[in-house]
């Protein structure tokens, strides 16, 4: 829409703004990138290539870092650990907040302001702090320290998303589709799970892997209220002072190749997520 | 079943869930920041605000987040417009520039180390230009300005990608039809965005920077990769005094603050992107 500009008459400023365009994208493209390929040269060197100076600019593609990572005692079961956290929170931030999202789509109903408020509160609190006083009640009730406990305060920090974006989903899917389903003699159950279920499971997925990653991430929390069933992350934060640098470059990379492969899976879904789950 | 009853039905696990792990946590919080054991006081206030790290905390925090959040702003803003007027490639473009969005801060902050750190990728490229005969220990605190940057670059490099997702989303729902209007009546690019992309985005921009806002206090992981204890926020003195020191009352105090200042940040945001009543697009 840009191109019917009052410029026509000056095709050299146009090529010069051109220019000056695709070399802004392409520096900001690497902005996010260079960081990224760095690390992947210190992940892909040997110990003593990464303590060493000056650095490669190219990956020598040595498994030595990674091997040590992997050597590391306690890592893989901090690495099952994340998984795990994660996978719960996967599963209990759809199983818990799809209904609700598709009761906001579906239904008017008194109270349906004061649950989104509810909902849209949580966005403003930095939620990880809640850890602090969940380590107290855990204590009591025998959760500390598990995979459980912090997945249920993962799940906390999800389902406000869950919940807005299978909102956005659901509202997605004309009620007319159901109808017809109803006029044809399916119950409102069969009417979901043969006609909605079908439509909506990729956006699921979509925003169930969304919940993957937050989890995944998660710092504070994980750090507060895991001792000995740390996570990754709670791992290497509490190493972070003595843990030699190719550990650390190899656990960053360790962290960081999942969301790159998740990013991927939902970026049709990231926009549409949002773009409903703003209003 | 009942299609009243129904939609009260699907939305209790999310209340009940919520009310367990969210607003009960908030409520046993307040009551730990405000009971040293026996009564209502404010000890553990005082005792966190007279710490003499405690002005330093709030400053650096408070610094950080002036400093990154315009920045990300108006880099979001940028990338947004850009992709917007992008024909071949976008998919490929926001795809690399929403990377950073499933990228923890503890991840970037590494990353951020393999740059920074005294072996690390600029001291190799700057001794490659000849700029430094041997590599500087940059992250110490005879530079704190360099530590401060390091940070700055770390959090705009990982956290803009948040802003930008949901500022492209909010672009997108503005009609085309507005801009065609304007183009018949010889706007400038510039005052298109000026006039017509602003304050139609209004929406976005708040949701965008009350989530970053909010995310800009929370900064914990990335400082204690790149500086450790060089440069203290907030959200790991919290963390000093619930593990270090043992201190869960002074840790639920200084909780307490960071949830203050978020909910001002959010009030003040709220009411300065407000909305006028009755305006849509």
């Amino acid at each position: 829409m840009t191109a019917v500009t009052t410029d026509a008459a000056a095709p050299d400023a146009r090529q010069a703004g051109r220019w000056v365009y695709v070399s802004a994208v392409a520096l900001l493209c690497a902005w996010v990138l260079v960081p990224l390929y760095f690390l992947l040269i210190n992940t892909l060197s040997s110990p003593e290539t990464v303590n060493s100076f000056p650095k490669p600019f190219i990956p020598e593609f040595d498994l030595g870092s990674l091997t040590f990572f992997a050597n590391f005692a306690g890592m893989l079961t901090a690495l099952k650990n994340s998984v795990l956290v994660a996978a719960l929170t996967m599963i209990m931030s759809i199983a818990i907040g799809a209904p609700a999202g598709y009761a906001l789509s579906r239904f008017d109903f008194h109270g349906k302001e004061l649950f989104r408020l509810l909902i849209l509160l949580t966005r403003a609190f930095p939620l990880p702090l809640l850890a602090l006083p969940l380590a107290v009640m855990f204590i009591r009730t025998g959760l500390d320290d598990t995979v459980f406990g912090l997945a249920l305060v993962h799940t906390t920090l999800a389902i406000p998303f869950a919940v807005l974006i299978t909102f956005a989903l659901f509202s997605g899917i004309p009620l007319e589709l159901e109808e017809a389903a109803w006029t044809l003699g399916c119950t409102r159950l069969t009417a979901f799970s043969k006609v909605v279920l079908p439509l909506i499971l990729p956006g699921i997925t979509a925003s169930a892997i969304f919940a993957f990653v937050i989890s995944w991430n998660e710092v504070f929390a994980a750090a507060v209220l895991t001792i000995e069933n740390r996570t990754l992350t709670a791992f290497l934060l509490q190493n972070l002072d003595t843990s030699p640098l190719h550990l650390k470059f190899a656990g960053g990379f360790i962290l960081v190749v999942p969301a790159l492969i998740f990013i991927f899976a939902v970026r049709k879904y990231l926009f549409a997520m949002w773009g409903i789950a703003n209003r | 079943m009942n299609a009243r009853l129904l939609p009260y039905v699907l939305i209790l696990p999310v209340t009940l869930f919520l009310c367990l792990f969210f607003l009960y946590p908030f409520l046993l919080v307040s009551k730990q920041a405000f009971s040293t054991g026996a009564g209502f006081t404010l000890d553990n206030f005082r005792e966190v605000t007279s710490y003499w790290k405690f002005p330093i905390t709030m400053r650096n925090t408070l610094l950080l987040a002036a400093a990154v959040v315009p920045i990300q702003l108006a880099l979001a803003l940028l990338m947004a417009t850009m992709v917007n007027r992008m024909q071949k490639g976008r998919d490929l473009v926001l795809y690399v520039w929403t990377i950073p969005l499933g990228i923890s801060d503890l991840a970037a902050g590494i990353i951020w180390l393999a740059i920074f750190e005294q072996s690390g990728f600029l001291n190799s490229m700057m001794s490659g230009l000849g700029i430094v005969d041997k590599p500087v220990n940059l992250l110490t605190f005879q530079n704190p300005g360099i530590v401060f940057l390091a940070i700055m670059l770390a959090e705009i490099w990982r956290a803009t990608a948040i802003m930008l997702v949901i500022l492209v989303a909010g672009i997108g729902l503005i009609p085309k039809e507005y801009y065609e209007a304007a183009e018949v009546f010889g706007a400038s690019p510039w005052k298109r965005f000026l006039r017509i992309t602003l304050p139609l985005l209004r929406p976005s921009l708040q949701t965008a920077l009350i989530l970053r806002v909010i995310l800009a206090f929370e900064i914990f992981a990335v400082v204690a990769a790149l500086s450790g204890t060089l440069f203290p926020v907030l959200m790991g003195e919290t963390y000093a005094y619930q593990f270090d020191l043992l201190n869960s009352g002074a840790a639920a105090a200084m909780a307490l603050i960071i949830l203050a200042i978020s909910i001002a940040f959010t009030l003040i945001i709220l009411r300065v992107l407000r909305v006028p009543k009755g305006a849509t697009i």
